[in-house]
């Protein structure tokens, strides 16, 4: 197979990177560089930290830049070196990227919750800082001159006195041999000197690659003997193989074997599911046999789970006190004494990633150690993963990664890899799983399903003088701990920080149970919350007949930082991350002044909404213009959104992240849904679990850059949370139709 | 025996028939710029080209193709105009999708030299792209039939 030798995403192991470099006489930050610990929760991480993992500078010049997080079209893989090249001042074209294996001297590499630039960038910047100053220190001992006297220019140490020059590959022997220097000692760069971070001109390093079709993702790796798998997972979460019947399933050509792997028990982590395995020649042949497999499958306690009865039950339990989360003033006296008092109910369902790239792996186990190639978010979950179900040690695991054909939460969680690995061990030979569509669909870790109660007590002018929310679902939690009921963790993601102005309010999150495994979706909890709280203020705004931004402007109140409750990490990042209103205001205004909210005619049925939220620490705000055909369909014009994600890298990704997030926002509030019935996931391909198409997208997603000094906060996820209630807002504004529940599809509006 | 021509090259293929051309090029013949999206003509990522038309490779199969040009992603010349804009919008994110939404927008711009809007929303909404970067997909295109006018 030729194929086997196609370039592939150049990784980087610390040996090879060393080996490779020391081999052809370049400098690398060496490991007598310490600088401070920067990531102390991750304990091991910090310890051992070495920047010698980061960069390298090869004598013929080319600066090899080490990405440690993962790409799924984020931009983190260029953003994270574009600081590093910045800050060492080397010439971006001459600048490769090495994409690390996992490996926890790396620090965190669960590339999630929209933090790579957020917790790196400071790092890259004293990693590129530092190799800028050993090379002007370099030069300057060859030239015998005051290394003060030096500067640079890109990829060049520069004595203007006698203009003299020489380049970096040329001072990297010499530099490599210099005392590391001490991150006091260090010059950065102002912001008026950044040459890549904040400009126009950064595009992704792997565009050409990615259009050229050259770019290699999971689905593309390979590896030489391998052999193919699919497998059958059970149909109900926790089901066993009762028994099963492969004799049809071996007749297919190309089919060699079928191999079981156990069912899974709680709590689920990122364990494979279990089911049977068809082995063949090649993928096609590995479907097909898969598709002739009898298979009986036992009982399970979720054979019980049909989500529209589930859906009264959420309701129910919203509808009673739950557990507290966040408590100011005093409600209870504020509704007993209350005029009027404002309800609603919300509910939004099971949503599933619907990544581009179906879950794939390769992994070949050998001697007790494993290698494994993969599109995944996080590469050091593979190694636990695949080590906790191989009885290994976490560093025998070795696991590449690819660029991801989209993640969004999903390849958070390899239970694909570990699929590979396991059955590569039984083979004695590696292993491709390739998951068909349907197995990506029905065997996610689902988006939870999520009720919402809201109370609110009508003060003068239609100003809230209480404000009650109630949440409830299943948690994420439970996919760790079977027994868990409550969402703490997902509490941060926009329900125990209502910036609102309110003196009286409480949130409360009611117990669930999980049917499905539930997991992180791109902006996660914030989806659900965000929809209730915009989709009630804005009720709140048309029963008090104001104006929607008037009304939001007015609940958010003077300009001020927000007292939350915090605890641990949350508490933590407020302090380098305050709750600032005045950020809020600020994108609310831009928003409504480009979209000219309230100045333009809209005729019958065209409508604007908007909402603003704040998360991963991102300020956004989204108008959204619809136009509700007589057939009742939804046409979405123009969206504008502003957002404020403070210091940032390349501000042609956050437009494209954010016209993306739009689009990602359009799907989740007009046709995603995931049901389930008897325990069995109702959906499959992309004809019943429906994604936007280019015809039904926002025709203009116009992004406005808030620019802002404040330290950099998320890309990928904020854009999401404003966009459907934004979008329902606007129906409202186009039909006087209040629609609280997602999908828009399940509500006909003519 | 199945023959048919891959990017120029005579091609011989003497296994599954049904086997869909989607997986020939992919695990046969190494050719993995076309990608598996759905396996059922829902998504677009395996669009390729037979005869100088898009199809979906993963619901063609082989013996549908017997006697056939196929042109990949990799037989394009780059930078063909379409790529040629792709890159200058800056269209991608995770990039997945892009080749089939480029052979698509190839055979589009082949068809109809000055697409409007609603002809490449038409031709383009058999493409998915869960990163939605329908927009710029769309400005792409009218750059490229621009350069190619």
């Amino acid at each position: 197979m030729n194929f086997i030798d196609r370039k592939i995403v150049e990784n980087v192991s610390r040996r090879g990177f060393l080996q490779g470099a020391l081999a052809s006489g370049v400098f690398i930050l060496s490991a007598r560089f310490v600088p401070e610990p920067l990531w102390a929760a991750e304990g091991e991480a910090a310890a051992a930290f070495d920047p010698s993992l980061w960069m390298a500078i090869a004598s013929d010049g080319t600066v090899t830049i080490v990405a440690h997080r993962s790409e799924m079209g984020c931009g983190s893989r260029t953003a994270l070196p574009l600081v590093v090249a910045d800050e060492l001042d080397a010439d971006w074209a001459r600048v490769k990227i090495g994409q690390a294996i996992g490996d926890s001297k790396y620090g965190d590499q669960d590339t999630d919750g929209s933090h790579s630039v957020r917790s790196y960038f400071e790092l890259m910047r004293q990693v590129g800082a530092t190799g800028r100053a050993m090379l002007l220190s370099a030069a300057a001992t060859q030239w015998n001159v005051s290394a003060k006297d030096c500067s640079t220019e890109p990829h060049f140490v520069v004595h203007k006195a006698s203009g003299r020059k020489l380049g970096y590959g040329e001072l990297a022997a010499a530099a490599a041999k210099l005392p590391v220097p001490k991150k006091e000692e260090l010059r950065f760069k102002s912001r008026g000197e950044w040459r890549y971070i904040g400009k126009e001109s950064n595009a992704l390093f792997d565009l050409p690659d990615i259009v050229t079709g050259n770019a290699v993702f999971g689905m593309d790796a390979a590896m030489p003997g391998m052999v193919y798998a699919s497998i059958e997972h059970p149909p109900v979460l926790g089901q066993k193989i009762k028994s099963y019947d492969d004799k049809a399933a071996l007749k297919v050509a190309g089919v060699r074997k079928t191999l079981t792997i156990d069912t899974v028990e709680p709590p689920h982590m990122f364990k494979p599911l279990g089911g049977v395995a068809v082995i063949a020649d090649n993928t096609w042949a590995a479907f097909s046999g898969r598709k002739q497999l009898k298979i009986e499958w036992g009982s399970s306690p979720h054979s019980v789970y049909n989500s529209g009865e589930f859906r009264k039950t959420l309701e129910a339990t919203s509808r009673q006190p739950g557990k507290i989360v966040r408590d100011v003033g005093d409600v209870d006296a504020a509704f007993a004494k209350a005029d009027k008092i404002i309800e609603a109910e919300y509910y939004t369902p099971h949503l599933a990633h619907g990544a581009m790239e179906p879950n794939v792996a390769v992994a070949e186990y050998r001697d007790g150690k494993v290698l494994a190639w993969a599109p995944t978010q996080n590469p050091q979950a593979v190694q636990e993963t695949v080590a906790g179900v191989l009885g290994l040690k976490k560093e025998d695991v070795t696991c590449h990664v690819t660029l991801l054909g989209g993640g969004f939460g999903r390849k958070s969680k390899p239970d694909q890899v570990a699929e590979a690995a396991i059955l590569s061990k039984q083979l004695g030979k590696p292993v491709k799983v390739v998951w068909t569509r349907e197995d990506d669909i029905k065997c996610d870790y689902f988006h939870s399903v999520a009720a919402m109660y809201m109370k609110a007590a009508i003060g003068p002018n239609g100003k809230p003088t209480a404000w009650l929310q109630r949440t409830t679902y299943p948690p994420i939690g439970s996919t760790f701990d079977a027994s868990a009921k409550y969402a703490d963790d997902e509490m941060g993601l926009g329900w125990n920080n209502l910036p609102f102005d309110i003196p009286n309010h409480r949130a409360e999150n009611g117990p669930a149970d999980y049917h499905v495994r539930i997991g992180w979706l791109r902006s996660v909890a914030n989806i659900y919350h965000a929809f209730a709280i915009h989709s009630f203020a804005d009720e709140l705004a048309k029963a008090a007949n104001r104006d929607s931004v008037e009304y939001l402007l007015d609940l958010l109140g003077p300009p001020r930082i927000v007292q939350l409750d915090l605890k641990g990490d949350e508490a933590e990042e407020a302090k380098a991350y305050p709750l600032d209103t005045a950020r809020l205001r600020r994108v609310i205004e831009v928003a409504g002044e480009k979209s000219e909210w309230g100045k333009r005619a809209m005729g019958k049925g065209r409508g604007m909404g908007i909402a603003a939220h704040r998360s991963f620490l991102t300020y956004v705000a989204t108008v959204v213009e619809v136009e509700v055909d007589n057939r009742g369909q939804v046409h979405i014009p123009n969206v504008w959104t502003a957002v404020d994600a403070g210091t940032f890298v390349s501000p042609d990704n956050i437009r494209n992240q954010f016209q993306g997030a739009a689009v990602f926002g359009t799907s989740l509030a007009l046709v995603s849904e995931i049901t389930a019935t008897n325990g069995v996931i109702d959906q499959s391909n992309f004809d019943s679990y429906q994604l936007t198409r280019m015809s039904r997208a926002p025709r203009q997603i116009d992004v406005h850059i808030v620019e802002s000094d404040a330290p950099p906060a998320g890309v990928g996820e904020p854009g999401v949370p404003p966009f459907a209630p934004a979008l329902f807002n606007a129906v409202f504004a186009a039909t006087g139709k209040r629609v609280r529940e997602l999908p828009l599809s399940k509500t006909k509006l003519v | 025996m199945i023959r048919l021509k891959v990017n120029g090259k005579e091609k011989t293929f003497d296994g599954d028939p049904e086997m869909p051309l989607l997986w020939y090029l992919r695990d046969v013949a190494g050719l993995t710029g076309t990608k598996f999206g759905c396996g059922m003509s829902l998504c677009g990522a395996c669009t390729v080209h037979q005869n100088g038309e898009a199809i979906r490779s993963c619901s063609t199969s082989m013996k549908e193709v017997a006697g056939s040009e196929i042109t990949t992603i990799e037989g394009i010349a780059p930078m063909h105009p379409v790529q040629k804009a792709w890159m200058e919008i800056r269209v991608p994110q995770c990039g997945y999708c892009q080749t089939g939404q480029i052979m698509q927008a190839i055979a589009l711009l082949k068809e109809n030299r000055h697409p409007s809007d609603q002809d490449i929303d038409t031709v383009m909404s058999g493409n998915l792209c869960r990163c939605g970067t329908y927009p710029r997909i769309r400005a792409a295109i009218h750059q490229a039939a621009k350069e190619l006018a």
